[in-house]
């Protein structure tokens, strides 16, 4: 077994993290947590909204606080490129920006420079690449990152990591992993608020088990707060991607939180959650909002559809987010070639999904009741057993939940 | 409903309708203006965020233009589009034409008129007009009307045909709408039409007046067809043969000064486009309405820029060596306007300052804004001045993010708002003149 991982005395006041397990699964591994962050204290699981540019997507403040949203997330390449962290830091950090006061958590870059940027070309210095605004070279090395992080003041902060796509194979997976152990203790280094900043390391390997294993036994050993599961929310398959995040929580100290990055969709958040996942973040929900997509425990509604346009109920009869208290689908369906306000009521509702699909979820381990919640919820989504996918009966079944 | 005037003053009217609405049970102030809706909607906002603005008027406006495409699914509704559009409280003007949307003109007819919405034109018929209307079930309706925009030098048989066929339109909805249940309780509006004849515009008001309408709507006085002296002239001689105790209400006038000028000459409501329209340009309106209090000392106080802000570093560095004093005096905003950083003869512009004043508005996608940590207006007491800066709208204008438009539309409809309510007060006041003159002063 690997040495214990070395503690770090703190002496003063209280660190700018505290986990606090509130009720375990006895039958899955999943956990009711109490997180503590400077900004905000929250209970996990947790769903994280992201408001890539320092904005939800057409939400105002208000809007995202009665929704009851604890924690949301910011992404560091935009804002880096726009406004910058010069003008950030001058503004009090991105919170005083957005004029948000609670929890914020920052990713590195490291994700959007692989997905959105053509030509990144990845040295043991850091990631190179040019600008799509002006076209200036420029170079997200472990330091930058986590620079422009300092000047966001965000509560917790990712490492730089050197991600690679979940679908390559190879030698560049290895290369990618012990780099991002490289990369990681040069971001700690780098970190100038440690007292008020939280980074949480990335766990990478990709889909290979014994890369994983070196990775998770290497980076536990480091003293940080938080530990996130990286490179997993590709196109790569569901089977080996359930075997992949057991993997990590198996190896993850249980008493700090694990933030399994890029996850989102219903069925994922229910089966990560039992194979001991805390915390989540994704752009789907609001991202598809945009497109006439509303989320609902059956599945979803395309409302942009003209079966909608003399639809008189709400998105969901159930559901008591501000645009189901007030719209029909037919209006909606109406004001959709209208108005942003029909992609903002529509977010608002997939908000609102998330989060109360999340709320569902800690009451039911609250309770003890989290396996009957997850039978309740498979069925409502899929209607029959012969319709569960079968990677999401496979990973339950390893925490011992069998789908009837 | 009922129309009490408290004032009548050189035919500035102030005071209140009540008992409006087909419950009898709201009142509204006047001069006032509607809530501008697209599709039932005030632009970009939500419920929620329409309730972050304080002030915001009864009546809300909805038109054809936005709505006529969605008549089979109200019949099928069979609630009214109030609460279709998640109003159901709310009293409900419904009129033709979108006036922020294009209406291209030629296509009324004897019986028809046409109006023009997202899926392209819509004919309507009259029977067509009141089968809507009997599904919406609006407070008021103006009476089918073509008003089309009519060009310059239009023939005088064109715009005699225009009155003629709108009293016709007028006579003919009237009976349908006394013979209908559900419309029984709401209030026609009378159109009057005429162009820019003014024979026609007063035989237009003389026989609209016979009718038994709720109020009357100036219309065809959208365009530019016609000079502004011209246009303010046919108004006054309008609402001059207008009876006293029935509303008066105009389309197409927006702009803080021509309210005004319509206000003076016996017009009591508006539309509320204007402030979605500068919206759309990513501008703030800016303009100050503060009549009571000198507005040169207001002026310098809210635009004079603390140092520390002033963008660029060649320009800071000129500034310090002159003194805080010296720059408000030489009204430094007038640099900053021209051209956000770089300039270091500060000498040189100081004759320039008593030429431009501000407009209307602010453009935030200005650079001069990117790190202006203030509100959009000092003092504007708005959620969105009071939460967020200069530089954020400028951070979301320049990143095309959603929320650019939430926010601008909460200050501009909020500062519209006001700019109404500072109207009533100069009417109550005696001092009408003291705001028109601010107003005219800012206009650029």
């Amino acid at each position: 077994p690997p040495p214990p991982p070395p503690r770090c005395l703190r002496l003063s006041m209280a660190a700018p993290l505290s986990l606090r397990i509130g009720a375990e699964c006895p039958v899955t591994r999943a956990r009711l947590c109490r997180l503590r962050l400077p900004h905000q204290a929250l209970h996990t699981p947790v769903f994280m909204p992201v408001g890539t540019q320092g904005t939800l997507k057409g939400i105002a403040v208000p809007q995202l606080e009665a929704l009851g949203c604890h924690i949301c997330l910011g992404n560091t390449y935009h804002l880096g490129m726009r406004p910058g962290p010069d003008l950030i830091a001058k503004a009090n950090g991105l919170h005083g920006f957005m004029n948000w006061k609670r929890a914020l958590l920052t990713d590195s870059g490291g994700f959007q420079m692989v997905s959105l940027v053509e030509l990144a070309e990845v040295t043991e210095e850091g990631v190179r690449f040019s600008s799509p605004y002006d076209g200036e070279e420029i170079l997200l090395s472990p330091e930058k990152s986590i620079e422009i992080q300092n000047a966001l003041g965000s509560d917790i902060m990712m490492q730089l990591d050197d991600v690679v796509s979940s679908t390559v194979t190879g030698p560049r997976v290895e290369e990618a992993m012990y780099r991002s152990i490289r990369w990681l203790d040069r971001c700690i280094a780098a970190n100038k608020n440690p007292e008020k900043q939280n980074l949480f390391a990335i766990i990478q390997g990709g889909l290979d088990a014994e890369l994983r294993k070196k990775c998770l036994k290497e980076m536990i050993k480091r003293d940080i707060p938080g530990f996130a599961i990286g490179g997993l929310s590709g196109g790569e398959e569901k089977d080996h991607f359930w075997r992949m995040v057991l993997l990590s929580t198996e190896y993850l100290p249980r008493e700090k939180p694990r933030y399994l990055m890029g996850v989102g969709y219903a069925t994922d958040l229910v089966v990560c959650v039992a194979l001991g996942c805390d915390m989540f973040d994704c752009v789907f929900p609001t991202r598809t909002a945009r497109f006439g997509s509303a989320l609902v425990p059956w599945g979803s509604l395309q409302l942009k559809h003209r079966q909608y346009a003399k639809d008189f109920k709400p998105i969901d009869e159930e559901c008591t987010c501000p645009t189901c208290k007030r719209y029909t689908r037919a209006y909606l369906h109406a004001l959709f070639k209208s108005d942003t306000a029909a992609l903002h009521h529509i977010t608002i509702h997939n908000i609102a999904y998330q989060l109360n699909l999340m709320s569902s979820i800690r009451e039911s381990i609250q309770q003890r009741r989290f396996p009957e919640f997850i039978q309740q919820f498979m069925k409502r989504m899929y209607g029959s057993a012969d319709k569960y996918p079968r990677w999401a009966v496979d990973a339950l079944s390893a925490v011992n939940v069998k789908l009837e | 409903m009922k129309l009490i005037l408290s004032s009548l003053v050189n035919g500035c009217r102030h005071g209140k309708l009540i008992e409006v609405g087909r419950k009898r049970s709201k009142s509204l102030d006047i001069p006032g203006c509607l809530l501008y809706t697209r599709t039932g909607t005030a632009p970009h906002l939500t419920h929620d965020t329409l309730n972050l603005i304080e002030g915001v008027p009864e009546p809300v406006h909805l038109t054809l233009s936005t709505l006529a495409e969605h008549q089979e699914v109200l019949e099928e509704y069979k609630e009214g589009i109030g609460k279709f559009i998640g109003m159901p409280d709310s009293l409900i003007y419904c009129s033709q034409n979108d006036p922020a949307s294009p209406c291209p003109s030629g296509y009324n007819t004897n019986k028809t008129v046409s109006v023009w919405g997202g899926g392209g034109r819509i004919e309507l018929t009259l029977s067509k007009f009141m089968a809507i209307q009997q599904a919406f079930k609006p407070d008021w309706y103006h009476c089918m009307a073509d008003g089309e925009p009519l060009p310059p030098g239009s023939s005088r048989k064109r715009i005699n045909k225009s009155v003629d066929r709108t009293l016709g339109f007028l006579d003919e909805c009237l009976k349908v709408h006394q013979n209908s249940e559900v419309l029984k309780d709401a209030e026609i509006i009378g159109v009057i039409e005429g162009g820019d004849i003014l024979e026609e515009r007063l035989r237009s008001a003389r026989e609209t007046m016979k009718r038994p309408v709720g109020g009357f709507l100036l219309d065809g006085l959208q365009g530019e067809n016609m000079t502004d002296d011209l246009k303010l002239d046919l108004i006054s001689s309008v609402t001059g043969e207008l009876p006293v105790d029935k509303p008066r209400l105009i389309h197409g006038i927006g702009k803080p000064d021509e309210v005004l000028e319509c206000v003076s000459r016996g017009v009591d409501l508006f539309e509320g486009f204007f402030p979605y329209q500068v919206t759309e340009q990513g501008k703030a309106l800016s303009f100050n309405f503060k009549y009571k209090v000198d507005p040169e000392a207001e002026e310098e106080k809210s635009l004079a820029v603390p140092l520390h802000q002033i963008q660029g570093q060649q320009l800071s560095s000129t500034c310090t060596s002159v003194t805080h004093e010296q720059c408000e005096k030489n009204n430094i905003f007038t640099m900053l306007h021209r051209n956000g950083s770089g300039d270091n003869d500060i000498s040189s512009k100081t004759s320039d300052c008593d030429g431009k004043m501000k407009a209307f508005s602010i453009d935030l996608k200005n650079e001069q804004f990117r790190d202006d940590f203030s509100p959009l207006v000092e003092g504007c007491p708005c959620y969105c001045c009071k939460n967020h800066t200069r530089a954020y709208l400028y951070h979301l204008l320049l990143t095309n993010e959603l929320l650019a438009g939430v926010l601008l539309m909460i200050h501009n409809l909020h500062h519209y708002f006001a700019f109404f309510q500072s109207i009533r007060d100069a009417l109550k006041d005696g001092r009408l003149k003291d705001l028109k003159e601010l107003i005219a002063k800012q206009k650029v």
